[in-house]
């Protein structure tokens, strides 16, 4: 699905990653952990297709296809997602014609029938449902006013909404509380198939209580440090990343 | 900006080699502004003699005054002896023969708007005989309204035919001293509209110059008026959403509306006339008088324009708001792209009691695109209880363009209230990013965050009309995503 070999981005100058490999296949589901700094974020919006970023690697393939060049509407229609770590308002855009012509877009790319307004309303009211949200949220402007948690919420309902093939989402666990934490859980584990690849981004092993991921990578300074199953998540819980070769502290286990 | 004065220049030496002089058929008149013009003009319409009067009468406090130079827009000097003031519809010969002759771009752009086949040939200019379909349809439709004693007709056969009404209500809200541009299209006016909604009585339809043919090759000095009596409604559209191609570059018009007791005027605008090209090249310089009086007590007059054309739009739709608990609105969309200049807003003039005005102006500024709101609203001393709130908004796309808000305040009762808001935000590589990885395009992006912008504003324009307005954003805004 996804197979990144001796990646290296800068950003201004400022060399950000330093020679990452990974490879993700179908139906796994991928944490990456790591202090802050590390490079995670960047890592997963370069594959979403933000600008901005100098990259260089041998490879960077998706289902085949080199994904460095491709523009980010592009990749969006080939099917990866990027959960937002701060997802973006849009004033006066209803949330659900804001999916509605994302849903279409993709539709039409992959030589689908348009939905019309029935058709989606039908298919995302299944998709609150699946998520436990409320109706509301479609009719108000996207992000727009939405508390933190919606925010995040919101991200989770396009992903259900879109189908993504490879999710990618950033700290789509960070400032929720417990019961959003589930919802967000419930979607990521609903979108879980043998055709699909989840990249997890995220500071905490919390969410990996809920999420059980094939496979841990700590990322430390623009490199994986370590890979590992679960339980490398565990005892990064435990100990931190202080141990990890080039790593910065990690936050105190008690934020998590 | 150098560049920007040296593109405006290019603009106009280049517009006037072609233009007028070329096209003209046997029924024009030379280049040139005199009363001799003037009084060809008017023999050629066969106006009556209080028509001439007027129109010498606003020629000659023309001569008396000077361009206003106090707009935020940059022109070079306008050569108004250089410009034919009376051309008949062109003839056949000057335009294209078929659509095949036309310019694929443009055709591109028509389709894009959806404009039907035959529409697309008649604004492009191929003469086709689907023009006189329009022809039929507009009597009919006058015929349905005359059952109703609605005049609808343009501004010439109003002069011929309603002598007694266009005497009483002409210039009463514009008076032909009223500004340069307005003289000007005093003087010399060739044609628009004319409305006339009898007491009591509420148009069952929206009007719009757009069922009559004779407005897509109307001159540049359009002349309209409309006057809705004691307890009438009417909607009155205006303006051909299409790209029009037009060789015109100086466009005066001016609109008066009046209001009497309990009559309500809804005036909406798109106007999309041609802004010139990516260079700043070519363009029409719009220079329009737009004012409503509500005359009589609990009247009410609302502006709604969506402004995506133009080389430069000058343009403030104002309302004076003279009967006692009269309301005025204004809802305004200006976008600029490329090397385009607005300078727009309003007027609210507060005179009568408890009268009300609402402001919203939303300014999209994209490429070197300049956008300047300016807004006067006006208690007067008599205006007791009135009330403003005015809401200015600017966006801004890319890093070329700008924004600018004038507001200005008089307040000469202290029970009137004045509220006023601004913002100015900038569509930022974190929005269109977010919509891309979406699977949305750049452009459907800009789009539906440009569309978000204007929904206000969007939602008072008659339904076809604000679809229409959505599409025209769109395209107006193309290539201005980097």
């Amino acid at each position: 699905m996804l197979d990144i070999r001796n990646l290296q981005v800068s950003v201004d100058g400022k060399a950000i990653l330093k020679g990452i490999d990974l490879q993700v296949k179908a139906g796994e589901v991928h944490a990456i952990m790591g202090p802050n700094g590390s490079g995670k974020s960047t890592l997963v919006q370069l594959l979403a297709g933000r600008e901005g970023y100098a990259a260089r690697a041998d490879a960077v393939l998706y289902q085949g296809a080199e994904l460095l060049g491709m523009a980010a509407e592009e990749r969006a229609r080939q099917g990866i997602f990027l959960a937002f770590q701060y997802p973006v308002e849009i004033p006066g855009v209803a949330n659900v014609y804001f999916l509605k012509a994302a849903c279409n877009a993709i539709r039409r790319h992959r030589n689908l029938p348009e939905l019309d307004a029935i058709d989606f309303l039908a298919l995302i009211r299944s998709r609150l449902k699946l998520l436990g949200m409320d109706e509301s949220l479609l009719y108000r402007p996207v992000n727009a006013g939405f508390s933190g948690g919606e925010k995040k919420r919101n991200e989770i309902l396009q992903m259900a909404v879109l189908e993504p093939t490879l999710a990618l989402l950033d700290e789509s666990d960070s400032g929720l509380d417990i019961d959003a934490l589930k919802v967000v859980a419930g979607g990521i584990n609903a979108l879980r198939s043998p055709q699909r690849a989840i990249v997890l981004v995220t500071h905490y092993q919390r969410l990996l209580d809920y999420v059980v991921p094939d496979r841990v990578h700590v990322l430390a300074d623009g490199r994986i440090a370590r890979s590992g199953d679960r339980q490398l998540a565990i005892e990064l819980e435990r100990t931190g990343y202080a141990d990890t070769p080039a790593g910065h502290p990690a936050p105190p286990a008690s934020r998590a | 900006m150098a560049t920007e004065s040296m593109q405006l220049e290019a603009l106009i030496s280049r517009e006037y080699q072609h233009g007028f002089s070329t096209t003209l058929e046997t029924d024009s008149v030379p280049i040139g502004l005199s009363e001799g013009v003037i009084r060809l003009i008017s023999a050629k319409k066969e106006e009556p003699e209080f028509m001439l009067e007027w129109r010498l009468q606003a020629y000659r406090h023309w001569l008396t005054m000077s361009e206003p130079e106090w707009s935020t827009v940059h022109h070079p000097a306008i050569d108004y002896q250089a410009i034919s003031y009376y051309s008949a519809p062109k003839a056949r010969r000057d335009g294209p023969s078929s659509l095949a002759d036309v310019d694929p771009e443009l055709l591109r752009t028509y389709e894009k708007l959806g404009v039907p086949l035959e529409e697309r040939e008649i604004l492009s200019g191929v003469a086709v005989d689907a023009v006189f379909d329009s022809i039929s349809v507009a009597t009919t439709f006058k015929e349905k309204l005359g059952e109703l004693g609605i005049i609808f007709c343009s501004f010439s056969e109003a002069v011929r035919e309603q002598p007694e009404l266009l005497k009483h209500y002409l210039g009463s809200v514009v008076p032909y001293t009223d500004n340069y541009f307005a003289s000007l299209n005093s003087a010399v006016f060739s044609d628009g509209s004319f409305c006339y909604i009898p007491p009591g009585v509420h148009c069952p339809m929206e009007l719009s110059t757009y069922f009559r043919i004779n407005a897509i090759n109307t001159g540049q000095f359009e002349r309209t008026l409309i006057i809705a009596d004691r307890d009438s409604y009417v909607s009155y559209l205006e303006g051909c959403t299409a790209p029009m191609r037009d060789e015109n570059q100086l466009h005066a018009a001016v609109v008066e509306l009046i209001a009497l007791d309990n009559a309500q005027i809804r005036y909406a605008t798109v106007q999309n006339w041609y802004p010139g090209d990516k260079e700043g090249k070519g363009g029409i310089y719009n220079f329009v008088t737009k004012r409503g009086e509500c005359r009589g007590d609990n009247s009410k007059i609302s502006w709604t324009q969506v402004e995506t054309g133009s080389a430069i739009t000058w343009k403030y739709p104002s309302v004076i708001l003279k009967g006692d608990n009269s309301q005025g609105e204004f809802h305004s969309v200006a976008l600029t792209n490329h090397y385009q200049q607005a300078d727009t807003g309003t007027k609210m003039i507060h005179l009568g009691k408890n009268t009300r005005s609402n402001i919203v102006a939303k300014g999209i500024s994209a490429g070197h695109g300049h956008n300047a709101y300016r807004g006067l609203v006006k208690m007067a001393k008599s205006a007791v209880g009135a009330r403003n709130y005015s809401q200015c908004d600017s966006l801004l796309l890319g890093d070329k363009c700008a924004a600018h808000t004038f507001p200005y305040i008089e307040v000469k009762h202290p029970s009137a209230r004045v509220e006023h808001e601004a913002t100015t935000s900038r569509i930022g590589q974190e929005q269109l990013f977010y919509c891309q990885s979406r699977g949305l395009s750049a452009e459907d992006a800009v789009s539906i965050i440009v569309n978000g912008f204007c929904k206000e504003v969007f939602q008072e324009l008659p339904m076809e009309f604000a679809v229409e307005a959505q599409k025209l954003l769109g395209v107006s805004l193309e290539g201005s995503i980097g």
